[in-house]
């Protein structure tokens, strides 16, 4: 067992892991977060996309031993006073879901990516989801979401 | 999928990793990005007893100039390199080829030094370091030692590192305004290169000086395109269609679900002329 010290949403915790234990299993058996999800357990799909130190991250590929005095951002972290963060209403007001099992995923790898690119072109939205899969094949409006959060203050 | 129990160490430094590794033998494993090792650990590939971190060694992250080269700390993140304007402007191919592996998540995390050490030649990196004629910088108990590129890859999933060393750094030449491609063909997104060919053309009073062509996935190591590189040795920049059909001389590629051994050959001729007339563009 190892002890750790992890920020998560802003929240500092503190844990004795197994080293081999996965930070999307930290996360969700651990601290009970919920929001994010773990799809394919290959880091194909995404959907266990976190913000680490900022950036996007696959939490299925990193232990949680990793993580330990590192930053970490889930979607439940997102919403301030109440209030979605922008890329989460643009996600919404452009239906940029369907059944919602990648949106967590979608959300964070795509706040990541405008931190990169702040107006990104379609080809570098696509480009730039390239390691998130929607099974419902709802890429039209994810594509849509991103542009219409590319507008918007991204924190 | 839960890996197999090990124990984990956190290297304070290089030499630190070299004395666990020194300890812990061959059960050990370096863990860097770990997006190459994690996933067959995670698969029971790969079931090492102890992980040595040496992912927070972030002195052995840069990118610097070396005179007529650039060299590149082990742990540097493919994203450092792909973002590096240092490596955008002196060795172009290695930025964009950077910028190819696995998606915005894997790059995140993963480094130029776990990549090449993990010494899969279906990875875009390798080849792209061979056509390089790249230096690999390598630390073990009795100091450095450097070993060119063509060197270090030895078979599949092999490499030139004993138990007990870690890839320190890698020097790769800087272009001076050679033309430069990578050209990889994949049925899908993420997937590895079928076939991937990185080109660097040196060209002087309308002709071509030199050729340097790596192959991604041709062989159970990066390869190079001998013959062509030969044909194109002084030969003028209208024979480049001529000398690709040489491309595949010498090669026997595996066959599996991706791709036959013949298409590979085919895609590795089509890719050589379609990577050397860009290069040639550039």
């Amino acid at each position: 067992m190892r002890r750790i010290k992890v920020t998560v949403d802003g929240k500092t915790h503190e844990h004795e892991v197994e080293p081999r234990l996965l930070l999307i299993h930290y996360l969700r058996e651990v601290l009970g977060i919920g929001g994010a999800h773990s799809g394919c357990d290959t880091s194909n799909c995404g959907a266990c996309t976190i913000l680490m130190n900022g950036e996007s991250v696959k939490s299925c590929t990193v232990l949680a031993v990793q993580a330990d005095g590192e930053d970490i951002m889930t979607v439940q972290g997102l919403a301030k006073n109440g209030e979605w963060h922008p890329v989460q209403t643009a996600f919404h007001e452009a239906h940029g879901l369907q059944c919602g099992y990648c949106t967590p995923g979608m959300i964070m790898a795509t706040i990541s990516l405008l931190k990169e690119k702040p107006n990104p072109s379609e080809e570098e939205i696509r480009e730039g989801l390239e390691g998130n899969l929607c099974r419902c094949t709802g890429y039209e409006n994810i594509v849509k979401a991103v542009k219409q959060a590319a507008g918007s203050p991204v924190s | 999928m839960i890996p197999l129990k090990f124990d984990y160490e956190v290297a304070e430094s290089a030499q630190h990793a070299v004395e666990l590794l020194g300890q812990h033998g061959d059960e050990a494993k370096l863990l860097a990005g770990g997006h190459s090792l994690l996933p067959i650990m995670k698969l029971r590939l790969a079931a090492p007893t102890v992980l040595i971190d040496i992912g927070r060694l972030n002195d052995l992250n840069y990118v610097r100039e070396d005179g007529d080269k650039l060299a590149i700390g082990a742990m540097t993140r493919h994203t450092d390199v792909e973002h590096s304007d240092l490596v955008k402007s002196e060795c172009g191919i290695l930025a964009y080829t950077a910028g190819l592996v696995g998606d915005p998540q894997v790059r995140h995390r993963g480094t130029i030094g776990g990549s090449l050490a993990h010494g899969d030649a279906a990875s875009d990196l390798p080849g792209v370091f061979l056509a390089l004629d790249a230096e690999f910088k390598i630390t073990g108990s009795g100091g450095d030692r450097t070993i060119a590129a063509a060197d270090f890859f030895e078979d599949y999933l092999m490499t030139a590192l004993a138990p007990d060393e870690i890839l320190t750094e890698v020097r790769v030449p800087k272009l001076n305004g050679a033309g430069w491609s990578y050209r990889k063909f994949n049925r899908r997104a993420q997937d590895w290169a079928v076939v991937g060919v990185g080109a660097i053309l040196e060209r002087s009073n309308g002709s071509i000086s030199s050729a340097r062509i790596g192959f991604t996935n041709m062989a159970s190591v990066p390869v190079r395109a001998s013959a062509t590189e030969q044909a194109l040795s002084g030969a003028s920049v209208d024979s480049i269609a001529e000398a690709a059909e040489s491309a595949a001389d010498g090669t026997s590629p595996s066959s599996d679900i991706a791709a036959s051994s013949e298409f590979r050959q085919h895609l590795a001729r089509v890719l050589t002329k379609r990577a050397l007339d860009e290069a040639l563009s550039r």
